[in-house]
């Protein structure tokens, strides 16, 4: 295992190290010490390796990950996994607004609350949430799917496309084009497997869906009287 | 971009080291707000009937004692001060308003840029680590302090410009944000006799916080009211002269995290401006959630109001 402290090094140093395991790996797993909320650590890698951050990370931790799998040991600020594109990221604590922001794939674990905008804009990634989210959580949400285990704060799933939303707690507001579904058999399925990805105990039949009711789609022929 | 920090003190024993807390929050703020930065500290306060005035002029060798001795000389009160580069702090044992009235009248460069028993604003112009070194922050005690690193986007990069601004007695106010209504709200502000030094749009929030004050709001009312009449983005911190309050704007856009622990209450733009506080790692840390009024003073160390 190979360990970077960033009292010693430079996010820039660390990156690059991580960057160029893309060319060629080197070493699977990695130890990042003293983050100290340091903006932009871990950002775009693109080789299958580990690396755990031993503490709170600043803006757009993990942003455009792809194929690493990494562990935030601590809060994580604005962005965390923004844009991902594939592999994992977990963060131990919290997460500020905007975790996994227009994110396309892999899977995003917030063991803890996530903030205002959760997935907004998200377009393939999986994200699951043990605690709450903030408010206009998957707000023009496009693909993937958005797993609250505690509680969403107003206007969940605003102008939403396809995203599939999942909540076990209370939902303080929907917002436009968002309404509550049914959950039958194949959500149950795909719940259950997000939730045991994720490593999350969680009773499936508790939870109740929401998604897109595609009023916004396309231009509606009563409104041509406007022009 | 700006940077906001501010840290309010619970245990008592810490106050001499106010100073050597705050200084690096708000150096590591320095990336979101390079042009100019600034602190209000509330300490050392005078008796009840006794006001404390920070003034400032331009030039370093003003005749402050010149100042002191006129005040004393034709009001006819006691006067305590001294100077921190271009800034002095008056002690003055008058609290009608009398003395503010008589440097305006005789010494219009003077600029009074706070009054109250407790507060001191200090600000300019620079690197916050230069700020901080010019007026040795360091070294200072109190209470509690709130601060701003600034990256101007409303208005020029000027002294008058930075933060935090006056909001009336023992009150200011430093924003990260922008307002979109600031220029129609001034011209409002102005007809209700709100005075304004410049073109910033943290100024106007500032004086529409002095003018709900003086309609008889509460601070809790006047920053609900601002919630209904400031449109643009914005976390405000406003510090009191028992301790500070923090607001975000309905979207909350703009960034704010707290911590809290046995000893101290902070909160900062960036957690990055809140790992050198002792204890950090053990904190309860947080973010204020939108449009919700957040409120710590002596009186009340619950939390929110």
């Amino acid at each position: 295992m190979k360990t970077i402290n960033l009292a010693e090094s430079t996010v820039r140093d660390l990156n690059q190290a991580l960057h160029d395991q893309a060319i060629e790996c080197t070493e699977r797993e990695w130890e990042v010490l003293e983050p100290k909320g340091q903006h932009n650590i871990a950002c775009g890698l693109d080789q299958n390796i580990s690396v755990d951050i031993k503490g709170p990370t600043g803006y757009f931790c993990a942003g455009m990950n792809k194929k690493a799998h990494i562990t935030i040991h601590g809060n994580a600020g604005q962005g965390v996994a923004e844009n991902m594109m594939s592999g994992s990221v977990r963060v131990k604590g919290n997460a500020s607004q905007a975790a996994g922001a227009t994110a396309h794939g892999g899977l995003l674990v917030i063991e803890g609350d996530a903030g205002a905008r959760c997935g907004i804009s998200m377009k393939g990634v999986d994200i699951v949430v043990k605690g709450s989210v903030g408010h206009m959580s998957c707000f023009m949400g496009q693909a993937g799917s958005l797993v609250v285990c505690g509680d969403a704060g107003d206007a969940l799933g605003d102008s939403l496309y396809e995203t599939h939303i999942y909540v076990k707690g209370e939902v303080k507001s929907l917002g436009a084009d968002c309404i509550a579904k049914e959950m039958r058999d194949e959500h149950i399925e795909e719940l259950s497997e997000l939730l045991n990805r994720a490593g999350v105990d969680e009773d499936v039949t508790a939870f109740k869906r929401y998604g897109t009711a595609r009023q916004l789609y396309n231009f509606k022929v009563d409104n041509t009287a406007a022009y | 971009m700006c940077g906001i920090v501010g840290l309010y003190l619970k245990n008592k024993a810490l106050e001499n080291q106010l100073g050597e807390l705050f200084e690096p929050m708000l150096i590591a703020m320095t990336d979101r707000g390079p042009d100019s930065a600034g602190f209000a500290i509330y300490g050392d306060e005078v008796p009840e009937g006794s006001i404390k005035l920070t003034l400032r002029h331009a030039n370093e060798d003003y005749d402050w004692a010149g100042l002191a001795g006129k005040l004393k000389h034709e009001l006819n009160v006691g006067v305590e001060w001294f100077n921190n580069s271009k800034v002095a702090i008056f002690k003055i044992a008058t609290s009608d308003g009398i003395a503010e009235a008589f440097i305006t009248e005789n010494a219009p460069d003077v600029l009074i840029l706070s009054a109250g028993q407790s507060i001191e604003i200090l600000k300019e112009v620079g690197l916050p680590v230069n700020i901080a070194k010019t007026f040795n922050l360091k070294g200072m005690k109190g209470s509690h302090i709130i601060g701003h690193t600034r990256m101007a986007t409303e208005s020029a990069v000027t002294m008058e410009g930075s933060h935090p601004f006056s909001t009336g007695m023992d009150l200011c106010l430093v924003h990260n944000g922008s307002l979109s209504n600031h220029n129609r709200l001034r011209q409002e502000l102005q007809r209700e006799g709100i005075v304004f030094e410049t073109e910033n749009d943290s100024e106007v929030a500032a004086g529409y916080l002095t003018w709900r004050l003086k309609q008889g709001d509460t601070l809790n009312e006047a920053l609900t009211n601002s919630l209904k009449d400031l449109d643009g983005f914005f976390t405000f911190t406003v510090g009191t002269r028992d301790g500070f309050a923090v607001m975000r704007d309905p979207i909350a856009c703009k960034p704010a995290v707290m911590a809290e622990t046995d000893d101290y209450v902070a909160m900062a733009s960036e957690y990055q401006a809140l790992t050198t506080l002792p204890g950090i790692e053990n904190a309860k840390i947080w973010e204020p959630e939108a449009a919700t009024i957040y409120v710590w003073e002596r009186s009340s160390e619950t939390g929110v109001k």
